[in-house]
């Protein structure tokens, strides 16, 4: 594996590029190892940089049903912020923005972090307060936050519509200058580079069809390339939790799966250079380095694992992004596809030990599961290592939701299709 | 998507709002089993099976006839096979 400088990429381009060699090993199974993460997600990858690096646990494998990066990590709209207003989410989302901000050096491999500033839009006086509240809250919480009048939304980004006479009047917004967007892909294959060179095992094309077990005690995995025992069994496998972990004996969780439908235009010259979310229903737009406008909005909102959406959802986003955008009435769309996302019952995520001895849970990312990466997998690997939760995803438990500590940071209530 | 309502026939997914899995059955209220009777509500309020394949689940025709169907739709194909009027009331389902 070449290590990326400036040295390097000269001496390839003299060379036609064609001494580049394969960024990670393609390794058979090996019969046992200390810790097995099934899904080759973003999260599940840096859960396995981070036990290596964090934790000096090397022999771990990471097990992929198909190839590293075929899931969610490569069908997001890449957006990367903190601004909550509840402080369990605050912590853990702030620290993985402070990951982001280290990780391309951290890697050697560029993620592209770009931090364009995230503009949270105000449609009504009521928003304004609540944006205020929250920009409060984040700044108790030591996260940048500034409310902007609508003049100021008007200077920042002048390409929206802030006359009156709009369906959704803007009055303001709220923008984390910090925010930002990153290179999907390049989070997924750097996190791979990386743990494979501190000798982790990446195993793509291994579908996990079972579960090893003794009594209750999970003790590793049957997969499509054969038995491979664990000392410690990690899922991190998003919008397929509930079908993995049936596989376990586990039957009922507190996560519904839905298909979130994201889309992108054909590429055009610079012309949003944010990150602007809102307009009255629930939009977010930003322009890639290509050139293309890449946006999203709701979930279909009805369980789903069909990787594909249905139509009224791409009418109403379109119908947000022409309220907000007139001038992009002309832009053809490129492509349009869908992510199944694991939509838990407060809209925050679960990372914790259990719910079977030697298994550990990462599930529940909702919308949010790509700015989390980083923090995801640190969280994931100190509660593997450790056996015991880290400060930032002690709230995390599966078990909040019997207990009454459910984190409702939308305050929708307990319906996964609201958050 | 179209969903065929028992009463108006084939229509646009968009005149339906969702109302979920028709399997989680609200506890009744004359329940006297205490001991159990956080485990009944934890799972009817939290868990869920939410399985890949054929998914029994209630919808609401709030842009027709405002009835509740039950459906039996597959969660990976959108197939529907299944589709029975269950009322203008849920009784012992979410609401």
């Amino acid at each position: 594996m070449t290590r990326f400088s400036a040295w390097a990429l000269a001496k390839n381009a003299l060379s036609g590029n064609k001494l580049w060699t394969s960024q990670w090993r393609k390794p058979e199974p090996k019969p046992s190892y200390d810790v097995i993460i099934i899904g080759g997600g973003g999260h599940g990858l840096a859960t396995a940089f981070y036990l290596a690096k964090e934790h000096g646990i090397t022999n771990v494998a990471v097990v992929e049903k198909g190839w590293i990066g075929s899931g969610n990590i490569g069908r997001n709209t890449t957006i990367v912020r903190s601004n909550y207003e509840l402080r369990k989410n605050a912590l853990f989302y702030e620290h993985s923005l402070k990951l982001w901000e280290g990780l391309s050096k951290e890697l050697n491999y560029n993620v592209m972090f770009s931090q364009r500033g995230v503009l949270n839009l105000a449609h009504s006086p009521a928003e304004m307060d609540a944006h205020a509240t929250r920009g409060n809250a984040m700044r108790l919480n030591g996260i940048d936050a500034e409310l902007l009048s609508r003049d100021e939304v008007a200077k920042f980004v002048p390409q929206l519509d802030v006359s009156s006479n709009t369906r959704f009047p803007i009055h303001g917004g709220l923008l984390q200058p910090r925010g930002g967007t990153a290179r999907h892909d390049a989070i997924a294959w750097g996190f791979a580079r990386g743990a494979d060179k501190l000798g982790v095992d990446i195993l793509e094309n291994c579908e996990v069809t079972g579960f090893l077990k003794d009594g209750d005690t999970i003790t590793g995995v049957q997969s499509t390339r054969g038995e491979i025992k664990a000392k410690k069994v990690g899922v991190a496998v998003a919008g397929s939790t509930s079908e993995v972990m049936r596989k376990a004996g586990v039957e009922k969780l507190p996560i519904e799966s839905h298909v979130l439908q994201a889309f992108v235009s054909e590429g055009l010259k610079p012309a949003v250079d944010t990150v602007v979310t809102g307009g009255g229903g629930h939009f977010y737009m930003s322009q890639s380095d290509k050139g293309g406008l890449v946006f999203g909005g709701d979930i279909d909102k009805y369980n789903s694992y069909a990787q594909r959406g249905n139509l009224p959802v791409i009418e109403e986003v379109t119908t947000i992004m022409l309220a907000l955008y007139p001038q992009f009435a002309k832009v053809r769309m490129l492509r349009h596809w869908g992510g199944i996302m694991d939509m838990s019952m407060d809209g925050s995520p679960i990372i914790t030990k259990g719910p079977l001895p030697g298994m550990y849970l990462n599930a529940g990312w909702c919308y949010g599961g790509f700015k989390a990466t980083p923090a995801s997998g640190w969280c994931f690997a100190h509660t593997i290592a450790k056996d015991e939760p880290h400060a930032f995803n002690a709230p995390f438990t599966l078990d909040r939701f019997s207990q009454g500590y459910s984190i409702d940071e939308a305050g929708a209530g307990p319906w996964a299709k609201l958050h | 998507m179209l969903i065929p309502c028992p009463h108006c026939g084939n229509r646009d997914v968009s005149e339906f709002t969702y109302v979920g899995d028709a399997k989680a059955k609200r506890p009744s209220s004359a329940t006297t089993d205490t001991s159990r009777a956080q485990d009944t509500w934890d799972e009817f309020i939290y868990y869920r099976d939410n399985p890949l394949g054929p998914h029994k689940e209630l919808w609401q025709h709030v842009g027709g006839c405002r009835q509740f169907v039950e459906l039996v739709r597959n969660t990976r194909t959108h197939e529907i096979t299944g589709s029975k009027g269950r009322g203008p009331h849920l009784e012992g389902n979410h609401s």
